[in-house]
């Protein structure tokens, strides 16, 4: 009996674990492989979901585009999330100030994702206020298209949304850093650089590897930052999906999910072997 | 009735007039006096074209059940009815949607012997033809999907029978919507969506069955390809009008793709766009705020769309009994006036019309100029006397309907390519 007991332990978490993610999983695996006409899914093992996600092209662009988000995203919410962190980790002297500016860059998650994002384009627009601000200064003569649906918008909104998964994180390990080892390393002549390279940069190496999986993750996922922010004129492997849910194509869309997860699982564990996050937790 | 309560008392005088002279039938009446009535709620799923709170409160005054409203995109209403059919009782779906919903088995035919006003419905739904020597127009016209043979048929019957898969609701004829004050030459062909002279100000929709079908329209103004059927298109010809977006999308011609009515009308108040594929409704949303747009008729014609409303299969007994009275009801006019004001078009004429002054008559559905101010339903003014609708009378518009909106059988082929357009 005694040897069940961690087994009933468990039990509870291994239920839900069962039920709302190993077993929806195992679905869309299923599906993944299942044919389908415009009315409905054919139970079947059939190879060509995979052979059309692997075979056009413009898939193979789509993902390498989501990519190519992430990473841009990634090395954008990194540089400023650092930069912040250490400002109120080690800038900012007084608790009570301190609480006061990690309180005032969760301003932004007041409001729904949805509105952070819509509010972008009457300020980047065409006759938005930065072209209208700027054309009156005389810097421009012409508005500057490429402020609004491309690219640029989709990583700002994206930059935006994300920069606080990164903050928090590295804020956390920042302040779990003895400060008798800052004044260690300028007792053995370490400069500012020096310092930084040498003792707070490996130490908030668990922030920083939680802080990626965040942003990395919700930017491969995402759908509706790069529908919005592009105007659709970019996709990324999330929009494809739901565009093929919405037409209910399903069975494509549960193939390119499986191929979605199977390189975010890899992306994650190559973070992982980088960077130990336990010593966070 | 309990509609002289409305605001305006000499709507409510005609509504009441309407009521009991548009047909022999006494329609807006409930008929239904079970004592729980009040207890019973529709919950219908369609988009923000139809699905408006205030007929949801006229049907609650006028018929005493509840009416409860999910509003989604297009695409989403045809998934959410075929998938989660139990979650709905009504779905107010578009005709070429029901091409895909109706073989799931998700909605139940409509007995038209239970329709009143079955026979006052517009032609173009019952016989295909708006007059009997009018074209039928290419694509999914709503005739050709709106009735079929039996319960159980899974295909539809292509003629008239007794059981229509969707009441017939509203429709409409759409073209392209421009800035005039922006754009600064005449536009009158589809092909001017791809004038160079719009590059970065040009936009489309993206969903695809419709948005394939204003491509195929421009594509064939500007004699890049020619089409066999325009709404049933072969492989070859979709690759030819795909390849050609794509080529103009690289070339940077569209500013942006759009897929809720809202979008569209941001694009173009906000002067983004110049020149789009638009639902007339959101050009009118444009010039309430004072901004000029033109719902431009167009050489080659309109391409239209329709929707109505479909009874989900597990609806019965009372709920069934207040479904049929509810479709009963938006033919009886009140609805229909609420819509044609809109700019869309009602199944029955006659009965909207009893709803409508002379001079909303003559200038929604005749092409005359206003006599005075058009009011929107909001009672904003939309247009001052002497304002001419674009395109005329409901003849001239309805009657230049070339294509409809479409579900093709190479749709998973069109679908998959028009996934790779907006990828590209």
């Amino acid at each position: 009996m005694p040897r069940l007991f961690p087994w009933l332990q468990t039990a509870p978490l291994l239920a839900v674990l069962l039920v709302f993610l190993l077993i929806p999983l195992a679905m869309l695996v299923i599906v993944s492989f299942y044919d389908y006409d415009s009315f409905s899914l054919i139970p079947d093992f059939v190879l060509t979901n995979y052979k059309e996600v692997f075979a056009s092209s413009v898939t193979w662009r789509t993902y390498l585009k989501t990519l190519w988000f992430a990473g841009l995203t990634w090395l954008v919410t990194l540089g400023l999330g650092f930069w912040l962190a250490y400002f109120l980790a080690f800038v900012v002297q007084s608790p009570t100030w301190r609480m006061v500016l990690f309180v005032l860059t969760t301003v932004p998650f007041w409001t729904s994702n949805l509105i952070r994002m819509i509010a972008w384009v009457p300020f980047l627009g065409r006759n938005g206020i930065l072209n209208n601000g700027l054309l009156a200064m005389g810097a421009i003569n012409q508005p500057l298209e490429f402020l609004l649906f491309s690219d640029f918008a989709v990583i700002l909104a994206f930059v935006h949304l994300y920069t606080l998964f990164m903050v928090v994180p590295v804020f956390n390990t920042m302040m779990r850093i003895d400060r008798r080892l800052l004044e260690a390393a300028r007792d053995a002549g370490a400069g500012f650089w020096q310092a930084l390279w040498c003792v707070i940069l490996p130490l908030c190496k668990p922030g920083i590897g939680i802080g990626s999986i965040f942003v990395v993750v919700l930017v491969m996922g995402d759908f509706a930052t790069v529908r919005l922010m592009s105007g659709g004129q970019s996709a990324s492997v999330g929009l494809m999906i739901s565009n093929q849910i919405g037409l209910m194509q399903y069975p494509a869309a549960a193939a390119n999910a499986v191929v979605l997860l199977a390189m975010v699982l890899l992306l994650v564990s190559a973070m992982l072997r980088a960077i130990d996050i336990r010593k966070e937790l | 009735m309990s509609e002289t309560k409305t605001s305006i008392t000499r709507r409510g005088a005609l509504a009441l007039a309407g009521a009991t002279l548009g047909s022999g039938a006494v329609s807006g009446f409930p008929t239904l006096w079970a004592q729980n009535i009040k207890d019973v709620t529709l919950r219908q799923i369609g988009t923000g074209v139809s699905g408006l709170n205030p007929i949801a409160e006229q049907v609650k005054k006028d018929l005493g059940f509840n009416l409860q409203l999910t509003v989604s995109d297009t695409d989403a209403v045809a998934q959410r009815a075929a998938t989660q059919a139990r979650s709905f009782d009504i779905a107010d779906i578009e005709y070429f949607s029901i091409k895909k919903v109706y073989p799931t088995g998700a909605v139940q035919p409509i007995d038209t012997r239970k329709i009143k006003l079955i026979d006052k419905i517009v032609p173009i739904f019952t016989t295909g033809r708006l007059t009997p020597d009018s074209p039928m127009g290419q694509g999914t016209s709503p005739f050709s999907v709106g009735f079929v043979e039996s319960a159980t048929a899974k295909s539809f019957a292509g003629q008239r029978t007794e059981l229509m898969t969707l009441l017939p609701t509203i429709y409409n004829a759409d073209t392209l919507g421009i800035r005039p004050d922006l754009i600064g030459r005449p536009i009158r062909n589809w092909k001017d969506l791809i004038d160079p002279a719009f590059k970065g100000k040009a936009s489309i929709l993206n969903i695809p069955g419709i948005g394939i079908m204003d491509a195929a329209m421009v594509c064939e103004s500007a004699g890049i390809a020619r089409y066999g059927d325009k709404g049933n298109m072969t492989q070859a010809e979709i690759d030819k009008t795909i390849n050609f977006l794509i080529e103009q999308k690289r070339a940077g011609q569209f500013r942006a793709f759009w897929k809720s009515f809202d979008e569209s009308v941001n694009l173009m108040a906000s002067g983004e766009v110049v020149i789009q594929s638009m639902w007339s409704p959101a050009v009118a949303a444009v010039r309430s705020r004072g901004i000029a747009c033109t719902y431009q008729p167009l050489e080659e014609g309109y391409r239209a769309w329709g929707s109505g409303l479909g009874i989900m299969r597990h609806v019965s007994g009372l709920q069934l009994d207040a479904a049929y009275e509810y479709l009963n009801w938006y033919l009886s006019g009140w609805a229909g006036a609420f819509l044609n004001r809109q700019g869309y078009y009602s199944a029955v004429l006659e009965t909207a019309k009893a709803n409508m002054s002379e001079n909303e008559w003559g200038y929604w559905m005749e092409g005359k100029p206003a006599t005075a101010d058009i009011l929107s339903p909001e009672g904003k003014v939309m247009e001052k006397a002497g304002a001419v609708r674009d395109g005329g009378s409901f003849m001239e518009r309805m009657g230049k309907v070339v294509c409809w909106n479409s579900v093709m059988d190479e749709d998973r082929y069109m679908v998959r390519r028009w996934n790779e357009f907006i990828a590209a």
